[in-house]
């Protein structure tokens, strides 16, 4: 049975009816529109469908739509203010920290938990921060020194 | 990856949540980190989940008198960080930290975690050398029951249909322990190949208090009893760490033979020791 929801993605509000087993990240690809969450694995490993759930990232494929009932989300789509990049995506764009860009909305999601959990990283607490989401462009250098420049601008 | 069709409810009190999984084909969601991956390979097809993420109270910690409560609804994130279990159960702090990664223990909960079973999972080793107990409620009684007596099995624990953990409680640990975590973390799945939890209380040179729980070795985790001995005797560290194993029959996989696991068990034991001897005070 199809269940009412409603939650709030970007600021903006949002109400339809769905199927319980309808995976978060299909809702807010399919339903909602927004295409910058991505589907690499669908199995909880590489982080492309990361997007925040209550301010805390969460894997979007490993969650069903109902459960952000009354929730607020975040996608990459709502981090830039007023046509202004975030500082994050600002020095990702900067440090090279991406190449084909499939893994980057959910980095940079991810980037923004771990400066919020801490400020002041170091390069070791950064690689570990970013566990949760695989790259297989970069090598990951040109991301870890985007997330310490984005620390130095004091995101 | 598209789960089977389910009835999904979201009840908002603990009793409402018992009634309903009092009977029939249902299913309990937490963090979903374990389940929902089972149910999009269809491992899992429950005709009806029971979400306890609206369930008012099940998520906190707090201390009171020695000892620390922590709700099944607690994400791992929140054991992690908190100020009262990195105070009081430092030990369950620092292996919370090494659960899969961010996102993961940013929803992912002890109750789904104790109640999954996993035989890879970290928190069991800790809960062992802890000495915790897991309290589970159903629709009629209470009961508390001790982590050695919790995990039977793989995936198996004294649950009984119609039970859900309902809390964690662990004795605070003394101030003057030492404690450490030592994983071994599978490089694809990032899940426990050997993990091992040692606790230490000394009494000057002499070791007063060994525990040590052993998660990955087996279908469920275990106390290390004889090494705890061993240096409860006076016995060196080395010494306890080649008896960690003994009598248990080591899981083996693609990754790691049951000889591998055996020799990373008892090196990473060694090691865990020898952290936890130079915190102690
Ligand atoms: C990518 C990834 C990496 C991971 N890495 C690790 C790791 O390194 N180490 C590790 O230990 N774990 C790891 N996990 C598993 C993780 O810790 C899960 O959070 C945990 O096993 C289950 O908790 P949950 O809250 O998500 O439970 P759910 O998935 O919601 O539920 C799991 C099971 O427990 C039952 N259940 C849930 N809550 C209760 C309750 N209160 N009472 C009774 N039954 C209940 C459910 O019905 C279900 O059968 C990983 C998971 C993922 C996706
Ligand atoms: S698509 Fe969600 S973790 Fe890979
Ligand atoms: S930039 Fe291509 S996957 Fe990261």
């Amino acid at each position: 049975m199809k269940r009412k929801i409603s939650l709030t993605i970007n600021g903006k509000s949002y109400t339809d009816e769905v199927e319980p087993r309808l995976l978060l990240i299909h809702y807010l690809r399919e339903v909602a529109g927004l295409t910058g969450p991505h589907i690499g694995c669908e199995t909880s490993i590489c982080g492309a469908c990361t997007v925040m759930l209550d301010g805390r990232t969460v894997k979007s494929c490993t969650m069903f739509a109902v459960q952000a009932d009354g929730r607020q989300i975040l996608t990459i789509e709502g981090l830039a203010a007023d046509g202004k990049l975030d500082p994050v995506q600002e020095a990702f764009w900067n440090e090279h920290g991406l190449q084909c860009g499939f893994c980057t909305p959910g980095m940079i999601l991810s980037s923004k938990q771990l400066l919020e959990d801490n400020p002041n990283p170091t390069d070791q607490e950064i690689r570990h921060g970013l566990e949760g989401n695989l790259c297989r462009c970069t090598g990951y250098q040109h991301i870890v020194n985007a997330v310490r420049a984005a620390a130095k601008a004091g995101a | 990856m598209i789960p089977q069709t389910f009835e999904y409810t979201a009840p908002q009190t603990l009793e409402e949540a018992l009634g309903l999984i009092a009977g029939g084909d249902r299913k309990i969601l937490a963090g979903g980190m374990s389940l929902i991956p089972l149910m999009k390979l269809r491992l899992a097809t429950p005709g009806e989940v029971v979400d306890l993420g609206r369930v008012s109270g099940l998520n906190g910690i707090s201390e009171n008198g020695g000892v620390v409560s922590i709700g099944a609804m607690t994400t791992h994130h929140a054991i992690e960080t908190s100020r009262v279990t990195r105070a009081h159960c430092p030990l369950l702090a620092e292996t919370a930290g090494h659960i899969g990664d961010v996102q993961v223990r940013n929803v992912g909960t002890l109750g789904g975690a104790v109640a999954h079973a996993d035989p890879a999972a970290d928190y069991p080793a800790a809960l062992l050398a802890l000495e915790a107990q897991i309290k589970l409620i159903s629709a009629q009684a209470t009961r508390s029951v001790a982590a050695s007596d919790f995990f039977l099995d793989a995936f198996t624990t004294a649950l009984e249909p119609g039970e859900i953990v309902l809390e964690v409680e662990v004795p605070a640990e003394d101030q003057s322990e030492g404690y450490s975590y030592e994983k071994v973390p599978h490089p694809a799945s990032g899940f426990a190949v050997v993990g091992i939890a040692a606790r230490i209380k000394k009494d000057g040179n002499r070791i007063a208090m060994a525990r040590i729980g052993v998660t990955g070795m087996g279908a469920h985790a275990f106390r290390a009893l004889a090494a705890e001995k061993v240096l409860e005797n006076g016995g060196s560290v080395a010494d306890a760490a080649a008896t960690v194993g003994d009598g248990e029959t080591p899981n083996s996989d693609l990754y790691a033979s049951a000889d591998y696991r055996l020799h990373l068990a008892r090196v990473h034991a060694a090691r865990a020791l020898a952290t936890a001897i130079s915190r102690a005070s």
